[in-house]
């Protein structure tokens, strides 16, 4: 026991695992194979980047991973991680209050009122939108609710132990103009080191995936398979406009180019 | 420290130039907005009114003219018999209508989670809205006789569907994004149910109970016309009852009376509608 790492599961240093997952969606001669035999480990603490074009089945692996679906063939395993996710939509509840929102993900664990209470001010001062827990989500900006997303998602991993949450992230930024998006990765960067998270985030932007990744995984196309995983060994904080950022981001995009080239011949 | 602090600054300032200034009509430019083109119809079927009737096609005792009858409703006001009258169609149409609730909520609860129920069923509670309730009465009138039991039935019968129906659009179509943030959040089957798609269902299942009710008035004012309960007096008995002594003015008071509790009532279920959709941020009003 004593070699098993903090949050890791028993035997393994992943916080996730993936292990030759393929996912088909319909039947016969409309089979669609979105993802084939995907193997991928996220360790705890990790930052992990999934990138790809679009419809290369990113969303499909995260909600595999989210257990929204099922993978077709293949086995994923969380550790009985508590697993969060972020969706590129805001995806708040109009008829609750902003403070109600994040209180929610305490629900299904039964924390008792005053306590859900407390704990969700506590995460929307983290996401500096303590003054907005009374707003409806329709009252803020795009930038706001998404923080209110991350917000439940956070709170929502924070019910388990230190540094074994995983947090998924599908695009989430990704309706946003890029200043906002800036500070926001500011701010997940720096939640994610006080809390250790495990965390999968999916963009198809290279530049957001090189500013915020400890690993870079690029998918293919048409089945989703890794093509190629880059480590980004930049010091933090990193600035998504800074020389060694973009010189990485152009080798990957470079590569992805590649990747998209051969769906043309 | 320094940095933290001018970040959350940073941020702050961007929400405060995303949000911008917010600004709402006082209550009584509202209200006047709403009220002049209703005032304006008012004024323009009372001009009709008062054409067709000097027009001479029909006697006045058969087609009274508006000061006429605005005088025998101003007489009606002052009559106690006339409040009875009201008061017991009122009652009906209360009782009739949340019992058309209770049973519509049931049928709409079940039909939407059991999926035999649902092919068996969805068909059906939609064709019974076409149904014209007055249809129901002669069967109506068999089971429970002249009595006031026909009537609820009638006005169940009618409104149920309606009620089902919102309920189960409301279910039917809840986001499914929100259904993934649901299950996400840990929320299985019965929390599923009650944290997100009882909720979701909410403005359908309002747009169902406006339907119910018009469709329950309806019933209602059917039946007070085809069942006529000795020794009480209702707004359907009323007219019936003017009608048969040809008291014009008396008649049109009384439909008169009937519109407006119908457009009253329909009133509050828009303002309830209203209300929710400013809270959901539904509309851009
Ligand atoms: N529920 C579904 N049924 C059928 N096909 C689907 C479904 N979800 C996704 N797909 C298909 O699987 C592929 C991958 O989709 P997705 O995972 O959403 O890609 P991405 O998130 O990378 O854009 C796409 O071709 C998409 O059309
Ligand atoms: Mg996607």
């Amino acid at each position: 026991m004593s070699t098993t790492q903090l949050g890791a599961g028993p035997g393994t240093d992943a916080a996730v695992r993936l292990e030759s997952v393929s996912k088909t969606y319909g039947h016969g001669r409309n089979a669609l194979l979105a993802l084939d035999q995907v193997s991928l480990d996220v360790r705890p603490g990790e930052f992990v980047c999934i990138l790809g074009a679009s419809g290369c089945g990113k969303s499909t692996l995260l909600s595999l991973v989210a257990g929204l679906d099922r993978p077709s063939t293949g086995q994923i395993s969380t550790y009985d991680h508590k697993v969060a996710m972020m969706f590129q939509d805001p995806a708040l509840f109009p008829w609750l209050t902003v403070a109600a929102n994040v209180e929610l993900a305490f629900r299904a664990d039964g924390v008792a009122k005053a306590e859900r209470r407390a704990r969700a001010a506590e995460f929307l001062e983290l996401v500096h939108l303590g003054g907005f827990g009374r707003k409806r989500p329709h009252e803020l900006s795009g930038g706001m609710r998404q923080r209110v997303a991350l917000a439940r998602a956070l709170a929502q991993s924070s019910s388990s132990s230190e540094g074994s949450a995983v947090l998924l992230m599908d695009e989430p930024f990704g309706a946003l103009d890029a200043m906002t998006r800036d500070l926001l990765h500011d701010e997940l960067e720096r939640i994610w080191r006080e809390r250790s998270l495990s965390v999968l985030f999916v963009t198809h932007n290279v530049r957001e995936a090189v500013r915020l990744g400890d690993r870079v995984v690029l998918l293919s196309s048409r089945p989703g398979r890794v093509a190629e995983e880059f480590p980004v060994e930049l010091e933090r904080p990193r600035r998504t406009d800074s020389a060694e950022v973009a010189t990485l981001a152009a080798k990957i995009t470079d590569r992805l180019k590649e990747e998209v080239a051969r769906h043309g011949r | 420290m320094a940095v933290d602090t001018q970040h959350a600054e940073r941020i702050a300032g961007l929400d405060a130039l995303e949000l911008g200034g917010e600004r709402r009509a006082g209550l009584a430019a509202r209200l006047w907005a709403r009220l002049w083109p209703m005032l304006t119809a008012v004024v323009l079927v009372l001009v009709a009114w008062q054409l067709v009737v000097m027009s001479g096609r029909w006697p006045e005792y058969v087609f009274a003219g508006p000061v006429e009858t605005f005088q025998a409703m101003w007489e009606r006001f002052g009559e106690a018999d006339f409040y009875r009258a009201v008061a017991t169609t009122m009652r009906r149409a209360f009782t009739g209508f949340a019992l058309a609730v209770l049973v519509g909520l049931v049928i709409g609860a079940a039909v939407s989670r059991v999926k035999v129920l649902r092919a068996a069923f969805g068909a059906l509670i939609t064709g019974l809205q076409t149904m014209p309730s007055i249809a129901w009465f002669p069967f109506a009138i068999l089971l429970f006789g002249l009595t006031e039991s026909a009537i609820t039935f009638v006005v169940i019968l009618g409104a149920a569907p309606s009620i089902a129906n919102g309920l189960i659009t409301g279910v039917d179509y809840t986001p499914p994004l929100l259904l993934r943030a649901g299950h996400v959040l840990g929320f299985r089957r019965l929390s599923l149910y009650r944290h997100v798609i009882l909720p979701a269902s909410l403005p359908s299942f309002l747009a169902g109970l406006k339907q119910g009710w018009a469709f329950a008035w309806r019933s209602l004012m059917a039946g007070e016309l085809m069942v006529i309960i000795a020794y009480q007096s209702s707004l359907g008995e009323q007219l019936a009852y003017a009608r048969e002594v040809s008291d014009s003015p008396g008649l049109i008071g009384t439909m008169i009376v009937i519109l407006s509790i119908g457009i009253v009532i329909d009133l509050l279920f828009e303002a309830a509608d209203g209300m929710l959709r400013r809270r959901w941020g539904l509309d851009q009003r």
